[in-house]
């Protein structure tokens, strides 16, 4: 189980978290949603010990992760994955090259055994045989699509995908929202997801947050949050300007 | 109180500079150790700065030795000292001009093209992902570069020293009108090993200075196109600025040495 309690960050005179508190359940798929800007990504980082908090503790199966040494950081992030926003793939790799990145630095596989993971992984977001291509030679949602298939390349225990969806075809959408759900279901993995897609957050998240202001302003089920009486929930869902919710 | 900032800020960007130098130590000794050091990587690098940086090195080691020849040359032969003047060229060129200028102009070329693109991997989360899997960036990105300028550059040096004493023995036999055998013989009689050996230890901190500068512009590159703009220049002016302030202190301490020890 993972356990925020009372993060708090600040860049510069820029307060991003202010004090947040959330529990995400072993094998739950919890989505943040949010206007953008408002901390979202550095929610994610802090999970992940990309970044340290000003306050607050990030518990990870009752250990305060922000208090942990660059070992025990990195024997925790074998047990995760990450999607950026941005893919993050690395320029100078091809595809293969990216997807078996972590296989080849943390493990003792043969290029052959490695060769049919990277190759499975792909297949199953969608892009067989695209192994040899380069980083430069793919779309915005192929690039996304390699970086889910590499965050699940080490089969983590808990995976966070920041903006999964963003940039790509409807079709698309629903193909990596079924992956996101046959991963939960096959290997139970606990997912932390941010997104501004209100059909996929319906499709995978077991519960919804919704992050405005530096805080989790609501947290409930798909119906909880659609039923919401909340003005800033109903403002968000609704997707209308005017309201409660400033824009950032 | 500008003074006190200018001071701050310097202090600060030697401490950082400092500590990316000596992660990068300890990185290279545990890669060592662990039999994981990145060995690939490394060859990729030293392989790309020196055919990069090559064509450029060539041309200005050509140069520098050529127009040595013409300065001196005229000179010398009015004073009836032909005979010298292969000896001072490659005496000049050994101790000083070859690593000096051969720094320049990989600073130039490599300090600035690992600045951009460690620059471009850090605004595009790409240093963040190598964390997320569970890599240290200084072992991943900063070891193969800092040890590729450092080896290359001493590689590089020495190319420079051979094609500036092409291009010097070339003019000399040409427009001075010594005799190939008197030119070679003068760089055989003056030309000492320590200055060959001074000038490549010039070359080997040169080297180490690009690569930890280049790295450091790369890792602190914030903002856009624009950040990495101003790191990539940022590298460059940084790294000849401190060669040639470090050129000073070296020359001092090889001289001294070789006083103490090899005199």
């Amino acid at each position: 189980m993972i356990i925020i309690s009372n993060l708090c960050k600040r860049f510069g005179p820029k307060e991003v978290l202010r004090g947040i508190n959330l529990k995400i359940y072993d094998g739950e798929s919890l989505v943040i949603l949010g206007p953008s800007g408002c901390g979202k990504s550095v929610l994610l980082k802090h999970i992940i010990g990309l970044l340290k908090p000003d306050e607050g503790q990030v518990l990870i199966d009752g250990e305060d992760i922000t208090k942990f040494d660059q070992k025990r950081l990195d024997a925790l992030r074998m047990r995760m994955g990450m999607l950026f926003q941005s893919a993050a793939l690395f320029d100078s790799l091809t595809v293969e090259e990216n997807i078996a990145f972590g296989l080849r630095k943390h493990t003792n596989l043969s290029d052959l055994a490695i060769h049919h993971i990277v190759s499975e992984k792909l297949e199953m977001v969608g892009l067989p045989g695209a192994n040899h291509l380069m980083p430069s030679e793919l779309s915005g949602g192929m690039r996304k699509r390699v970086g889910l298939a590499r965050a699940i390349a080490m089969e983590p225990e808990i995976i966070l995908y920041d903006e999964p969806t963003t940039g790509l075809d409807p079709i698309m959408t629903c193909a990596i929202d079924e992956l996101h759900l046959s991963l939960k279901e096959r290997l139970g993995v606990t997912s932390i997801v941010v997104t501004h897609d209100l059909n996929s957050a319906y499709r995978i998240g077991d519960r919804l947050a919704l992050h405005y202001g530096g805080r989790i302003v609501a947290i409930g089920t798909k119906d909880e949050i659609i039923n919401s009486p909340d003005p800033l929930v109903q403002q968000f869902i609704r997707g209308e300007a005017k309201g409660p919710m400033t824009l950032l | 109180m500008i003074l006190l900032d200018l001071i701050r800020d310097f202090v600060l960007l030697f401490g950082s500079l400092a500590i990316l130098f000596l992660q990068s130590i300890y990185w290279t000794i545990h890669g060592l150790r662990t039999g994981r050091l990145g060995w690939k990587n490394l060859m990729d690098q030293m392989s790309r700065i020196g055919v990069d940086s090559f064509p450029m090195v060539a041309i200005t080691g050509f140069s520098t030795g050529a127009v040595l020849v013409v300065q001196i040359g005229y000179q010398f032969a009015q004073l009836g000292a032909q005979r010298y003047v292969g000896g001072v060229v490659s005496m000049a060129m050994a101790r000083e001009l070859a690593p000096i200028l051969t720094g320049i102009v990989v600073a130039g070329r490599i300090g600035s093209s690992i600045a951009a693109e460690l620059g471009t991997m850090k605004i595009t989360e790409q240093i963040d992902a190598l964390e997320t899997m569970a890599t240290n960036p200084v072992d991943e990105l900063v070891v193969p570069r800092f040890w590729g300028c450092t080896i290359m550059l001493v590689v590089l040096t020495i190319f420079t020293n051979v094609i500036g004493m092409i291009g010097g023995s070339i003019v000399a036999v040409n427009q001075i009108g010594l005799t190939m055998t008197t030119f070679v013989d003068s760089i055989l009689q003056n030309l000492k090993i320590q200055d060959l050996m001074g000038g490549l230890f010039k070359a080997m901190v040169f080297g180490a200075l690009i690569g930890v500068i280049g790295c450091y512009k790369g890792f602190t590159t914030e903002g856009g196109a624009e950040g990495v703009g101003k790191s990539t220049t940022g590298a460059v002016v940084l790294a000849i600025m401190f060669i040639l302030a470090v050129n000073y202190f070296l020359t001092v301490g090889i001289n001294n040495f070789n006083t103490a020890y090899l005199s």
